[in-house]
């Protein structure tokens, strides 16, 4: 369970406030106008971003102070999810340890976590070798190997087409599923809320609403996502 | 939205790491200062000849910043136009003269301009007077000869800032030739060309090694020159300590001014793209450029092929000292790299979070290297022999001379680094020694090899601080080279100086590579 207690983030005239619980297990998108604080809200829950006020709680415990690395998160970028200078196996190895002293039962995990996202025999390839898409699920195997309670995407896959951003949703929900996680991802498409976020956050107007029903909201929005959906 | 976000980070290893770099860097050029200052405190007023130096400094510095960018704007407008086969060379090789030892220079030079150079050889055949290096205009030869290239490198930058667009619309109005340099390059030359000059000018006020070759007596010295004179064969401390607080405030007057008015971005990158000008597209220029580039690049490049030429015949027998004084050299410039880069890059971690670090690396620069021999040898004598010290405090003076380009070559790289990366290795939880490994070390190894390759090409062939200390028996490659010069050996000296320079531009070469080799994108 995901606790935003009274947070206010600010910085120089950019406001945002938050004040909500997200259930454990539950898959949520962020969605709102650009710049409305969707990547600042994601950026405070992991850590890259300190609230002036308030306090961010996992299952009741304060992880207001924890740096990124110590916090129950595992975060996918818009860009750069990859270390272009390793491999696809120490890429993935990464999320096990972060010095990369790989034991061979961690060995066989990344093996497992490459195999379950379709890139069996890749390991040694450096991502620059790699599709959008396989780059993609190269990132996703990381997650998996990193068995976070709480993912976060701030649209990784904005880059890719259609189908594939579609294609790779679907997997990150599976693979939520798989792991129990609750994941909150940032939205630009309504659509991807609808086919994979039972839930929506909506950031507008320096607040980030609580959770709601992803139908109900979408079908009859209020005036501030109905000005950004353009209904 | 696209906030900053705030560091969340406490003090950490790299932090204790990077002060530790500053009290060094701080604790090696000021404490020197302080004692120069103490010392010159007791002594005299400067004398006449004194006033003489500084009064020559300054002169031999306004004309060759003067013949170097009046040079320099012909052939920077010349590449700046002209696409052709060579063009990415001639550009690397204008690169060259900032790791070419100054010695090696000076040999090429005399080679060419010396009593028995070629031009004399071929002046003396239609029988006119020959032409003499030593003085005034051997100094400002020489100095047009490192600088020129620099001074071409920062304009072809300055011309590449203009817009594409603005040629294809002067073209289609028509204009030509002239309204073009008047409407865009004249502007863009009058913001660009102080800064270009300042920093030639900055430059030559530090000249030592080249007053030392082609200067000299009461008319032809310079204040650095005077120093080590004073130091060497006088061994009048008082003096020297004087001249070096006068040397003090004309290079930091002059380096505030040069950094004030340009960006030492000397070896940016990305000069390699040429906007179409159409109004240039005439057989009068055409020509114009030809000939600039052909001269320039005889100028740059005879002197260079005349030092191969020379060095080779002089290769056979060459004495055993230079090759002691090889090794001597290699083992002071590979020290000297590595507590460059160390510090560097504990500067370069630290300036990210706390701006300003990186001014205190451009110290470097303002403390002229004979200053800080001074000081250094006022604060060993009491204790040791300083010759003892020689090679160790050759090794750590370089290491200050280069430290602010290392820090200009890395600190941009690790910012990059971080910006790109930084959150992905936070979240992933790489800290220490697994984040310097993993992340750090695998992308920034290409400005690393750089970096290492100028500091050891520039420590190789420096000649400064050495010739202060060093006793007969210690000699660094340069002040071997010196020294056979000064004895009329120069065979010898000309093979020596082919070995400087393969030894110089290998460092470079290899660290270079090293760092290139199987980087990906």
């Amino acid at each position: 369970m995901l606790t935003l207690d009274g947070v206010l983030i600010q910085q120089d005239a950019f406001v945002l406030r938050a004040d909500f619980v997200l259930e454990t297990g539950t898959v949520a998108a962020v969605i709102g106008p650009s710049g409305a604080g969707k990547s600042t809200l994601l950026n405070v829950i992991s850590g890259f971003f300190a609230p002036v006020q308030g306090r961010v709680l996992w299952k009741g415990q304060d992880i207001t102070d924890l740096p990124p690395a110590k916090r129950p998160v595992a975060v996918l970028f818009q860009d750069n999810n990859l270390f272009p200078h390793l491999t696809v196996a120490q890429n993935v190895g990464l999320g096990i340890r972060p010095d990369l002293r790989l034991t061979s039962e961690d060995h066989r995990h990344v093996g497992q976590a490459l195999a379950r996202v379709g890139l069996e025999g890749l390991d040694g390839r450096k991502p620059a070798t790699l599709s959008g898409g396989q780059k993609g699920r190269v990132a996703l195997a990381r997650i998996l190997v990193q068995r976070r309670p709480l993912i976060l995407l701030d649209e990784p896959f904005a880059a890719l087409g259609p189908a594939l951003k579609v294609e790779m949703l679907d997997l990150v929900a599976e693979l939520a599923a798989e792991l129990g996680a609750t994941l909150l991802m940032v939205s630009h498409d309504p659509q991807d809320a609808r086919r994979i976020a039972p839930h929506v956050i909506l950031v507008a107007d320096g607040i980030a609403m609580p959770p709601q029903p992803t139908e109900a909201l979408l079908n009859d929005p209020p005036p501030a996502l109905a000005a950004y959906l353009g209904t | 939205m696209a906030a900053r976000p705030l560091p969340l980070r406490r003090l950490t290893v790299t932090d204790t790491l990077g002060w530790t770099a500053v009290a060094f860097v701080l604790a090696l050029i000021l404490m020197p200062l302080a004692a120069v200052l103490w010392r010159a405190g007791g002594a005299s007023l400067p004398a006449p000849a004194d006033w003489a130096a500084l009064h020559f400094t300054v002169l031999q510095s306004v004309l060759s910043a003067l013949f170097s960018i009046a040079l320099a704007v012909p052939v920077a407008r010349a590449l700046a136009r002209r696409q052709f086969a060579g063009r990415g060379v001639m550009i690397t090789l204008m690169g060259a003269p900032f790791i070419l030892p100054v010695i090696v220079g000076v040999l090429g030079l005399l080679a060419v301009f010396g009593r028995s150079g070629v031009v004399n050889q071929a002046l003396g055949w239609f029988g006119l007077p020959t032409l003499q290096i030593y003085g005034l205009h051997g100094v400002v030869l020489a100095h047009v000869f490192f600088n020129l290239p620099l001074a071409t490198r920062l304009l072809l930058q300055g011309w590449q800032s203009i817009p594409a667009e603005r040629f294809r619309l002067a073209a289609s109005l028509g204009l030509g030739p002239r309204d073009v340099f008047r409407l865009l390059e004249w502007p863009m030359l009058r913001a660009t060309l102080p800064g270009v000059a300042m920093v030639v000018f900055a430059i030559c006020l530090g000249s030592f090694a080249v007053a030392l070759t082609l200067g000299g007596g009461p008319r032809a010295t310079t204040v650095e020159l005077a120093i080590y004179q004073a130091f060497r064969f006088d061994f009048d401390l008082g003096r020297a300590a004087v001249l070096a607080v006068i040397q003090i405030v004309l290079v930091t007057l002059a380096a505030m001014v040069a950094l004030r008015l340009s960006l030492l971005d000397g070896f940016g990158r990305g000069l390699d793209r040429t906007p179409r000008r159409w109004e240039a597209e005439i057989w009068r220029l055409r020509l114009l450029d030809l000939f600039v580039l052909g001269v320039a690049g005889l100028f740059l490049l005879v002197p260079l092929g005349a030092v191969i030429w020379r060095g080779l015949a002089g290769l056979d027998d060459l004495p055993p000292q230079v090759w002691r004084a090889t090794c001597v050299s290699i083992g002071v410039a590979l020290s000297s790299t590595a507590v460059t880069l160390g510090v560097a890059l504990a500067m370069a971690y630290l300036g990210q979070r706390r701006q300003g670090v990186e001014v205190l690396g451009l110290l470097g620069i303002a403390a002229s290297p004979l200053v800080i021999g001074i000081g250094l040898f006022l604060l060993i004598n009491p204790i040791d022999d300083p010759a003892r010290w020689a090679f160790v405090l050759t090794a750590l003076v370089n290491a200050m001379a280069a430290l602010p380009f290392a820090l200009r070559v890395l600190a941009p790289a690790l910012r990059d680094v971080e910006r790109d990366f930084g959150h992905l290795a936070d979240s992933l939880g790489m800290t220490g020694l697994a984040r310097f490994r993993w992340l750090v070390f695998p992308r920034l190894r290409r400005p690393l090899g750089f970096a290492a390759g100028l500091s050891a090409a520039l420590s190789m062939g420096d000649l400064g601080v050495i010739a202060l200390f060093a006793d007969p028996d210690r000699a660094t490659l340069p002040l071997q080279i010196l020294r056979l010069m000064g004895a009329y050996q120069m065979e010898a000296a000309a093979g020596a100086g082919l070995v400087l320079l393969t030894v110089s531009l290998g460092v470079f070469w290899l660290f270079d590579k090293g760092g290139r080799r199987d980087v990906d994108a």
